[in-house]
């Protein structure tokens, strides 16, 4: 018989499936995904895994304006979308391209807020994706709200709202967690722990034992997982979105991982830390466990490797082509969608630049 | 329709309930709005209408309220949320700012938040510190807002029944000092819309321009005016964005001469604004410098104090005498 802290309280340690050596372990609450769910994990991380390595050589060659890059975050990124349902919600923060990529957004349109060329270059109704948020943990009470109206209208969507550990300080996280656990709204808040707000280590931003503790004080289960194993990471997850699905209120989970690369290319990390502290977690890259693994299963054929290395080709051509060209940019958009109809006010100022510019044009 | 006798507070009960019937996906919530009615009992009864689902009490944390209305809003509804008292919003500012003024914008017009966003505010009622702010001008000054504050008990129906239909979100500014005024009003009479002022009071000499809780007090000013012989004109804003540029610089350039009277402090305010916007078009028609009564630039006062804050008749008309006469 469990308490209900005891229920509401993560596992003593980060559940771990396939290890960093590529060993799989058993766990007592949760089993090893299936061979094709790995599999399309793999090609997936794959994919993933090119999108940030090109995303960060188009900032060198300035195509994007800035690109915070997931690099060694692809499994939590990915498992993040694998578990949801075709009506479910995403909602990402700027960190989030390959989240947002991998759930079916065009990838030129998931990296037009860091073109420049748009605040948002998708439709969110489209494939159930909220625009990047930038201000930190804001989207999370925005997410509880599209999974109560949800509830109200009788609806099975869950939402997947993702935060870094730095958000878990906002305000707005708390307020959220707190919301929705009275409201039993089923939002899974998936904690990507990457051990950095910018420059500041996890230790100066909370003292809980761990961010999944943090639930416990809302009534809501918390659950942590390593977040470089993209099977462990599946498996809680997929059990979280089933609980909250189920009417069980809303989940948390915290995936421990590492921002390998600086926060963005405009952050100078060694300013902050030392390469002693990164190398270990090269060595505990989502990708190598997991193809380790598929190799010793036998399940790691040359036609997957070569399916999944087209799609990483495919991916990076198409960021090359779309990216390369400098966007067009119309000066109307500065006045169009701001409101339903048209305000007197911005008419004339749209009118006045229209004005100008044709005079200089003249 | 017959004419009836209710208070501000009562039409704007009525125009939720009214909203609430004819829309299904209208809610609302926030503190103590459920078996309460809220602390100014706007909300009252309608849990017990329309059900707890439909009307609801929320936990005390206004981003809470406010975030979670713009994801209902996302997601096919249209919520109605209280923020209880103006400086109660404060915490709920940076969703405001940063994501329902600007979340049309951001997606280019795809998601639209028809929200509506309700906050009583001004003094006047003895209300202790943090109970007696003016807000609207934190509002006016972020795109992507319409900001609307009924001084009239038809248009607190009016208005706010306008708001909730509105595709875009609406801050509502609600007077709270005249919640309880009563007039006898036809609610099934239309209002003009959000975007349109109102001239309230016809007179050739100056025009007064007020809104929410100044514009009874500019009224009273002007009635006192005209048994001195000078006749104003009060132009009631109704909605502070969009601005009427028309029915104001109509007014003004008639009577060529203007005061703006606000409850808010003057500073970087919906007053100067106005002053602004007068002046850079109206003035060849203007014999005087546009006047301004507002509140001392100082937070507002303890409720032993507040009179001295508050616009008021005498302001006015003193405001209103220094306009440059050629007869005095």
């Amino acid at each position: 018989m469990t308490t209900v802290e005891e229920h509401l309280l993560p596992s003593a340690e980060p559940v771990c499936l396939i290890d960093q050596n590529g060993v799989p372990h058993d766990h007592p609450s949760y089993r090893l995904p299936t061979k094709e769910a790995l599999l399309d994990g793999y090609t997936q991380l794959i994919r993933g895994r090119r999108f940030n390595d090109q995303a960060s050589a188009l900032v060198r060659q300035g195509r994007l304006a800035v690109y915070p890059s997931s690099f060694g975050q692809e499994a939590c990124q990915l498992a993040a979308t694998m578990v949801l349902r075709e009506g479910d919600w995403l909602f990402p923060t700027y960190r989030d391209s390959v989240s947002i990529m991998s759930r079916g957004v065009d990838p030129i349109e998931t990296l037009t807020l860091l073109r420049g060329d748009w605040h948002s270059g998708y439709d969110p109704y489209e494939h159930k994706v909220a625009p990047q948020a930038t201000p930190l943990a804001t989207q999370l009470p925005h997410a509880v709200g599209v999974a109560h109206a949800a509830r109200l209208k009788g609806e099975d969507t869950v939402v997947m709202a993702l935060v870094g550990d730095g958000g878990t300080s906002e305000g707005d996280f708390h307020e959220a967690l707190n919301f929705a656990a009275v409201f039993q709204a089923p939002v899974v808040f998936f904690i990507q722990n990457n051990e950095y707000a910018i420059s500041v280590p996890l230790a100066r931003q909370s003292a809980a034992p761990s961010l999944a503790h943090k639930g416990i004080g809302y009534g809501v289960p918390g659950e942590r997982a390593d977040g470089n194993d993209l099977a462990g990471l599946l498996a809680v997850l997929g059990q979280a979105v089933n609980n909250a699905r189920a009417g069980e209120g809303p989940q948390l989970i915290e995936a421990h991982t590492y921002r390998v690369q600086a926060h963005t290319n405009a952050d100078d990390a060694s300013r902050y830390r030392q390469d002693d502290e990164v190398t270990p977690w090269l060595d505990r890259d989502p990708i190598e466990r997991l193809t380790t693994y598929l190799e010793q299963q036998g399940w790691l054929n040359d036609d997957i490797r070569a399916t999944a290395e087209a799609g990483a080709v495919q991916v990076a051509a198409q960021l090359r082509d779309g990216l390369m060209p400098e966007p067009e940019v119309d000066p109307a958009d500065l006045f169009a969608h701001l409101y339903a109809g048209e305000t007197q006010q911005l008419r004339e100022q749209s009118a006045f630049l229209r004005d100008e510019l044709a005079r200089e044009e003249a | 329709m017959t004419h009836v006798k209710i208070s501000m507070a009562q039409a704007l009960n009525q125009a939720l309930r009214d909203a609430m019937t004819a829309d299904e996906s209208v809610v609302m919530f926030g503190e103590d709005v459920g078996a309460l009615g809220g602390v100014f009992r706007i909300t009252d009864g309608l849990t017990a209408e329309f059900g707890d689902k439909r009307c609801f009490d929320t936990p005390l944390a206004e981003a809470g309220i406010v975030g979670m209305a713009v994801g209902m809003a996302m997601n096919g509804m249209r919520p109605v949320v209280e923020m209880q008292f103006d400086a109660f919003g404060y915490p709920a500012f940076e969703q405001v700012v940063s994501h329902v003024a600007k979340m049309r914008n951001r997606t280019r017009g795809r998601v639209q938040l028809p929200m509506v966003i309700r906050i009583p505010y001004g003094g006047g009622i003895g209300g202790v510190e943090h109970h007696s702010d003016s807000s609207e001008s934190y509002f006016a000054h972020t795109p992507g807002l319409t900001v609307v504050t009924p001084a009239t008990v038809a248009d607190a129906y009016g208005l706010l029944r306008r708001a909730i239909e509105f595709p875009d979100p609406v801050v509502f500014m609600e007077p709270k000092k005249l919640y309880w005024a009563k007039e006898e009003v036809d609610l099934t009479e239309s209002q003009p819309g959000i975007g349109t002022a109102v001239v309230r009071r016809d007179g050739a000499d100056a025009t007064l321009i007020a809104y929410g809780p100044a514009l009874p007090v500019a009224l009273e000013a002007a009635e006192v005016a005209a048994a001195e012989g000078r006749q104003l004109t009060v132009v009631d804003l109704r909605s502070v964005v969009p601005f009427d540029d028309e029915t104001v610089c109509a007014a003004v350039r008639r009577t060529g001469r203007a005061v703006v009277v606000a409850e808010a402090s003057g500073f970087a305010s919906v007053s100067s604004e106005i002053v602004a916007r007068v002046t850079e078009k109206c003035f060849h028609s203007l014999a005087a410098p546009v006047r301004r009564v507002t509140a001392f630039d100082i937070p507002f006062p303890p409720p032993k104090l507040e009179k001295y804050q508050l616009p008021s008749v005498d302001r006015i008309l003193d405001a209103v005498d220094d306009l440059q006469w050629e007869d005095s």
